[in-house]
């Protein structure tokens, strides 16, 4: 197990030098003085341009720039955003909200996704079945955009249920709607995943024989199928985290959560170059170790996997 | 039959021995040649001509693709040159049956006007998704070692970053060059490792294949295997999979429209339609309905197709049905 953790852990490394350096190169490489931007529309003074240019190592060779860009996000020192505030603070202060928001999305998606999962498995073929195979192919073809909005209009506005925007502080529920959109759009990927293994596990001569051994069927569904079936559920959970960042977002600016995405989503608006770049470094990196550590439960949950090469 | 008719008396009643089997050894050995031949395409379009999900896709898909090519068949409006503010969030009248934009202009007009962008900016993606993906997986898997070490590390750095995050990232740095050929390069540079990932592993279980062997035996290059032989047989996951990023690329043009690093507010796009009428969801919901109609159906319609794909394909999904 160490030296599969170790493994991991070393392969980790080229992807996320090679994540940091498509995201600098990205930026950096492109056409235009980063330097000049500081001035707006005004021609600066060149000796000054020149100051600004070495304080940033932007008169070095791209490939220092990078070293120094990778030496910053290594002492998590993210800059500054235009207005002067250190992005790292910023990063600090919105992190748990965000934080909260995606943990309970991620629990409204598994709690949906598992029981509507389990039942159109364990009856493949039904009315239940086919219904949530209609539902759930709309719902991966709805953007998370216009989920926010319908919610927003619906829940929020037309029914009253919940406040359509956020207040201050982000109180847990105030975010249950932002939630459970998020995981609605997550839901139905795994709502699939689910039933397919679902149905994969019940067929297993596991199964047959646990029945025969007289167990009742409430036992055998959540023991011996459900547990089983969990696998690529969970390995699942990785890609989800992706379209989580993506739609949180999305999510938070338009129901103006407090969050890292609605910074991130501002910056955008404003064109904040500098706190957008570093966000979305952010983020990946975030995505990256979420990654590594799904991988690492997967281990746990599937011996099999430790034990290849 | 009963065995003690016919059974030797050696035998103990328990004894059974089956009857001779006379058919004629030519009966045997003849091949049908009236059978047509058959191989996984054909298996697959057979399969696939049974399926109504498969019709319904097909007839959405062909229409979205009509109105992207002749908006004008349906509506004489022009989408952003007969705007009058007079008819600022207007509701619907003859001639405009959707109502109109707070800028006064067609909603229907503004939305047939637009497949266009969403279509092409899909196709652009998985055109330049697909060529990336398809050479470096074929190689990757094709030729293994140090090759498919390289190209998949490669493979996993593009995939380890979310594609939306990265468009944002490209295009909130190229704010000045906001075209569909920019936007759809920046998606598209994110896509390819799904693709990629799909083909090599399906060119792994293909590769040691009888006929691949036969190929060699009879002193094929190696390219030309991979090219006539094994592409052939492995490319069909492929074609799966390139269906349903089609549908992801229209959601992230949308989605970056709609964030404002998308395409520029002249183009007609339904993300930026969507993003401008989201400050009057309540007065005048229509402004935002049915722009987001308009960009689910066609989604829907390549989802759709894409798993009647997956189902006649892939027999293992075929099993879990």
């Amino acid at each position: 197990m160490a030296f599969y953790i170790l493994r991991r852990l070393l392969q980790a490394i080229p992807v996320l030098l090679g994540a940091t350096f498509l995201i600098y190169f990205m930026v950096f490489a492109m056409p235009g003085n980063p330097a000049l931007a500081l001035f707006g529309e005004r021609t600066p003074n060149p000796a000054v341009l020149a100051q600004v240019e070495a304080r940033y190592h932007l008169d070095q060779p791209f490939i220092v720039q990078y070293l120094y860009y990778l030496g910053n996000v290594f002492r998590l020192d993210f800059g500054t955003s235009f207005s002067g505030q250190p992005i790292g603070e910023t990063l600090l202060r919105t992190f748990p909200v965000t934080a909260r928001l995606a943990a309970l999305a991620i629990l409204f998606e598994m709690i949906i996704g598992l029981a509507v999962g389990l039942w159109s498995g364990l009856r493949k073929g039904g009315v239940f079945d086919s219904v949530t195979l209609v539902i759930s192919l709309v719902l991966i073809s709805v953007p998370i955009f216009v989920l926010c909005f319908l919610g927003q209009f619906f829940l929020g506005y037309k029914l009253g249920w919940f406040r359509s925007t956020v207040s201050a502080g982000a109180p847990i529920q105030d975010l249950i709607l932002p939630a459970l959109i998020l995981a609605f759009s997550l839901v139905a990927f795994n709502i699939r995943l689910t039933r397919s293994s679902v149905i994969e596990t019940a067929g297993n001569d596991f199964v047959r024989t646990a029945y025969s051994k007289g167990l009742r069927r409430s036992r055998v569904i959540p023991v011996h199928i459900l547990r089983n079936s969990l696998i690529p559920v969970t390995t699942n959970l990785g890609a989800d985290f992706g379209i989580l960042l993506v739609g949180a977002t999305v999510t938070e600016g338009i129901f103006n959560v407090p969050g890292v995405g609605n910074t991130l989503y501002k910056a955008i608006v404003i064109g904040e170059r500098p706190t957008v770049v570093s966000f979305v470094t952010v983020m990946v990196l975030l995505y990256l170790v979420v990654n590594i550590l799904i991988d690492l439960l997967y281990a746990v949950l599937d011996p099999r996997i430790r034990y290849v090469k | 039959m009963s065995s003690d008719q016919k059974a030797p008396t050696v035998l103990s009643p328990d004894h059974y021995v089956a009857a001779l089997d006379e058919s004629p050894i030519s009966g045997v050995d003849v091949v049908s040649l009236d059978e047509k031949p058959s191989n996984l395409y054909i298996d697959a379009w057979r399969d696939l001509r049974r399926r109504p999900m498969f019709w319904i896709s097909s007839a959405l898909i062909i229409f979205v693709i009509f109105v992207a090519l002749f908006p004008g068949v349906f509506t004489n409006t022009p989408p952003n040159d007969e705007c009058f503010l007079s008819n600022s969030l207007g509701a619907p009248t003859a001639g405009h049956p959707l109502g109109f934009t707070k800028q006064g202009c067609d909603i229907y007009s503004r939305i047939l006007h637009g497949t266009s962008t969403s279509l092409s900016v899909g196709l652009i993606v998985i055109a330049l998704s697909s060529i990336t993906g398809i050479i470096m997986g074929a190689f990757a898997g094709f030729y293994g070692g140090w090759v498919d070490t390289v190209l998949s590390r490669i493979g996993d750095i593009f995939f380890s970053i979310p594609y939306i995050l990265a468009a944002i990232v490209v295009m909130s740095v190229l704010s000045e060059h906001r075209n569909v050929w920019v936007i759809s390069l920046a998606i598209g540079a994110f896509t390819w490792p799904s693709t990629a990932r799909v083909l090599r592993s399906e060119i792994l279980r293909v590769k040691n294949a009888d006929f691949v062997t036969a190929a060699t035996a009879i002193g094929l290059s190696r390219f030309r295997i991979l090219v006539r032989h094994v592409l052939p047989n492995s490319i069909a996951p492929v074609i799966v999979v390139t269906t349903l990023s089609l549908a992801a690329a229209i959601v992230a043009e949308a989605t970056l429209s709609f964030l404002g690093v998308g395409l520029p507010s002249t183009f007609m796009s339904w993300g930026n339609d969507i993003s401008t009428a989201q400050v009057d969801i309540r007065t005048a919901p229509q402004t935002l309905i049915y722009p987001s109609l308009a960009l689910t159906i066609t989604v829907l319609s390549f989802i759709l197709l894409g798993e009647a794909l997956r189902d006649a394909l892939d027999p293992k999904a075929r099993a879990l049905r």
